[in-house]
């Protein structure tokens, strides 16, 4: 059975993280073939158009390249993949800190406990 | 595209559809929901041309839809209408003698890909095989529109899942419109473009189901509710 879907965000936007992910965590590698448009569409159980501004959306960014009659490419530049890293972990530590700091705790509150979980393993 | 322009049907005394007018373009799924009776099924008759508007007109690609109109459309009863003494085989040879648009070659990857059994009477299949082996039938078409009038309804979710599959894997949107009716709606969701919403015969709203999500950051279910409720 294919992942379930958050139901209030459009799911072109959520397919655009899952692949983002994918190349972050090296399961798909710069230069590499994604999936052709019917196959995801296929395996995520979503409609093919759907896929089709997925890609649309990636191919705006930089982040996969569209070669004609061939398909689509995660890109081999170095600079966009560092930078969309770098943007994942800005957006994780911006949610992080806020929800944190809505619920009352200090910078240093955040601090310590992160350091703490960081050679603990835990908190 | 489809066009209705102030369709009205009544059944007797009955009022099924109320003056309504939708357009839909090409290359879509769309999905048709509603409560039971609303009026899902009567639109999909027209634009089938399996019953004529008492006034107003249905246009399929310029074109009145009436019986002729079968040459353009696939369509897929709620019912099960199949002669229940034939096999699974003869019941796709049924077809490919009846309809000239009819392409064997995939019906009977669709046949392995649904494992349909092809020596099995009908009359002696589940209810959920009888249920793919309709989709089989009705995708096997090379038609510019297939519509389906609640291909999911009363079958086990492992049904559901392998038809939502086989629907994405067998249909060419690049040629192909599909409009089906549902009440599943959490299921189909992901495999609609747009959304048209009746009430009491009336059409209440049209909307892309990606701009439910990110406009009012509704799902489906809760976007039908809420405008049922207003």
């Amino acid at each position: 059975m294919a992942e379930l879907f958050n139901p209030s965000v459009p799911i072109y936007l959520q397919l655009c993280e899952r692949i983002k992910n994918k190349i972050i965590r090296g399961e798909i590698g710069m230069g590499e073939r994604l999936p052709s448009v019917r196959d995801l569409a296929i395996d995520s159980g979503v409609n093919p158009n759907t896929v089709q501004r997925t890609y649309r959306e990636l191919e705006e960014t930089g982040i996969v390249e569209k070669k004609r009659g061939q398909g689509t490419f995660v890109t081999e530049d170095p600079a966009i993949l560092h930078q969309m890293r770098e943007e994942l972990k800005a957006s994780h530590i911006t949610l992080f800190v806020s929800e944190m700091r809505e619920m009352g705790y200090s910078e240093t509150e955040m601090l310590d406990g992160l350091k703490l979980y960081l050679d603990r393993g835990h908190v | 595209m489809i066009q209705l322009e102030g369709v009205t049907k009544r059944y007797l005394t009955k009022k099924a559809l109320n003056g309504i007018s939708l357009q839909i373009e090409p290359g879509h799924i769309v999905g048709l929901i509603g409560s039971n009776g609303s009026g899902k099924s009567t639109t999909l008759k027209l634009i089938s041309g399996l019953l004529q508007p008492t006034k107003g007109t249905v246009l399929i690609d310029g074109e009145m839809a009436n019986r002729r109109i079968c040459r353009k459309i696939a369509y897929l009863s709620e019912l099960d209408a199949y002669y229940s003494f034939f096999t699974v085989k003869q019941t796709v040879d049924f077809y490919e003698q009846t309809f000239s648009d009819f392409n064997r070659e995939k019906a009977e990857e669709m046949l392995d890909f649904m494992k349909l059994d092809r020596t099995q009477n009908v009359k002696h299949l589940s209810k959920g095989n009888r249920g793919r082996l309709k989709i089989v039938v009705t995708l096997a078409r090379e038609v510019p529109f297939i519509l389906m009038d609640e291909p999911l309804s009363g079958l086990d979710p492992m049904v559901r899942s392998s038809i939502i599959k086989g629907l994405i894997s067998f249909i060419d949107l690049e040629k192909q419109t599909v409009i089906l009716t549902t009440h599943e709606l959490q299921e189909i969701e992901p495999l609609l473009d747009e959304v048209i919403l009746i009430k009491n015969g009336e059409i209440l709203d049209q909307k892309s189901v990606e701009d439910i999500r990110s406009n009012e950051n509704l799902s489906l279910v809760d976007w039908m509710v809420e405008k049922y409720d207003q």
